[in-house]
């Protein structure tokens, strides 16, 4: 047997966009046990429920990550007005699927440019955030904000867009799709990248299921899951089929991703062709009680969202089970075996969101 | 176009003893476990496992001692149930008999002390 070394990977590592640490026991170039610590920036968001009312609450649990942050937002009111009976106008229910879309196209090109850059390739990396920056000159001019938006709250959406602001939204993102369709091609097919990607960090479908893996992770993996199918928002009335691939290594991961930010467009340009009048948002009285537990599909996956009312106005509790926490079991049992060269590919191919996790 | 199904939320309080049987009860009937996680209550700890299925989610609740937290891990059923059970370990001091991986209180590493449960905590009162 050759001898057993052990290699600290994170939580500042070059390739690491977030700081998790790995203790990679190693016999010559392979891995054989990863051993994962988490709780470097650990927040403590959860424990703010004892000091913020429930309302206030949405812009803590946005805060739970920068980068889908107006879906922990949504996940938050979508929980506590599943608590409370409360039923959101139509147009607020397609707003928060319209700016979600976009939170997924955004959450997905950040991590095709941190992809790139962790093989190497700069100049993707840049090209692709470069388009990502279009995305957030869009949530800046309907919202306000480029990381943290405030715009969701319990009984719908604080602000309206006029239609032809989103028709406007719907013409950029048109020219967005040609832009990206020459990026898609590098990353696809572009033979650097391929021998970075494929038959590399496999994953079988069943695997992914007896791992538990969520979200583009396990739909690389041919599980065909996807919480928009139970339609809520206003995906119930849009056209709308999980993307899946069947081969489970790096290489289906980045691209049930880039299928993904075509889909999203296409959501977002169907919702806006379909946006019916009206209010957006009710007035919510009284304080919930009792418990609910809610899901919404993040850019990432699946996540879970748990509140226990009072009948103050204070929640008792408020549990947010991140997708990444759902794909950590998946990682611990993908990395033995592998190259350690290939560990960074295969930590960022499940889009680790550690701050999240934390919480 | 989707049919839209609303989600159904559900709640069970069980035993202790009685949580792996019923563990494998859902796993047999296509259950994923979606989440699990702990509360501190004035009676003890309520441990709480969300089971999922085609937007039914039935969870379970477990209600232990705060003094000496003792639970049959689900992770012989579920094995990626390791994580949220490694997690209650280190943050409310739960331990978790025959844990299928256990980080031995090294999981989490946070600069705060741990776990954050009076009863563990000597001299520490609420």
């Amino acid at each position: 047997m050759a001898k057993r070394t052990i290699i600290p990977f994170g939580p500042q590592h070059p390739v690491l966009p977030e700081p998790i640490h790995l203790d990679l026991v190693m016999e010559d170039e392979t891995v054989v046990e990863a051993i994962p610590s988490i709780g470097f920036i650990h927040r403590g968001l959860e424990k703010l429920v004892e000091k913020n009312e429930w309302p206030e609450m949405v812009y803590v649990i946005e805060r739970v990550c920068g980068i889908c942050s107006f879906g922990h937002g949504w996940g938050y009111c979508k929980t506590i007005e599943g608590n409370m009976g409360v039923e959101v106008p139509p147009r607020a229910e397609y707003l928060r699927t319209i700016w979600a879309e976009l939170g997924r196209i955004h959450s997905h090109l950040l991590w095709l440019g941190l992809t790139a850059d962790g093989f190497g390739f700069e100049s993707l990396f840049m090209h692709t955030w470069k388009i990502r920056e279009t995305i957030l000159d869009i949530f800046e001019e309907t919202t306000g904000g480029r990381v943290i938006f405030s715009i969701c709250k319990v009984g719908g959406v604080r602000k309206d867009i006029s239609n032809e602001k989103l028709s406007e939204i719907s013409e950029i993102i048109g020219n967005l799709k040609v832009e990206l369709s020459e990026l898609t091609d590098v990353f696809l097919n572009d033979v650097s990248v391929k021998n970075r990607l494929v038959g590399v960090g496999v994953m079988t479908k069943e695997e992914a299921v007896e791992f538990g893996a969520v979200g583009p992770t396990a739909r690389a993996s041919g599980v065909d899951n996807d919480v928009r199918r139970d339609g809520h928002g206003a995906y119930g009335e849009l056209s709308f089929v999980p993307i899946v691939e069947a081969e489970g290594d790096c290489y289906a991961r980045c691209k049930v991703r880039i299928r993904e930010i075509f889909q999203s467009m296409n959501l977002i340009r169907q919702a806006v062709k379909q946006i019916p009048c009206g209010a957006v948002s009710v007035v919510v009285k009284g304080n919930p009680s009792g418990e609910y537990v809610g899901r919404m599909e993040q850019p990432r996956g699946e996540a879970y969202y748990y509140s226990k009312g009072s009948g103050t106005k204070f929640l008792e509790r408020i549990r947010v089970r991140t997708p990444t926490a759902a794909n950590i079991p998946a990682l611990v049992h993908l990395l033995p075996g592998c190259d350690l060269a290939d560990v960074p590919m295969l930590v960022l191919t499940i889009d680790p969101c550690i701050s999240c996790t934390e919480r | 176009m989707i049919e839209r199904k609303d989600l159904i939320s559900d709640f069970a309080s069980i035993g202790a003893d009685e949580l792996l049987d019923a563990a494998q009860d859902f796993k047999g009937k296509g259950y994923r476990l979606g989440q699990s996680c702990a509360t501190k209550i004035p009676d003890g700890i309520e441990v709480l496992y969300s089971f999922e299925r085609d937007n039914v989610i039935k969870n379970l609740k477990v209600t232990i001692d705060d003094k000496a937290p003792e639970l049959r891990s689900v992770s012989a059923v579920y094995g990626y149930a390791f994580m949220y059970e490694n997690e209650m370990h280190d943050l409310f001091g739960i331990k978790f008999k025959d844990l299928s991986l256990d980080y031995g209180g090294k999981f989490f590493k946070i600069a705060m002390e741990t776990p954050w449960n009076p009863a563990l905590v000597k001299g520490g009162d609420e």
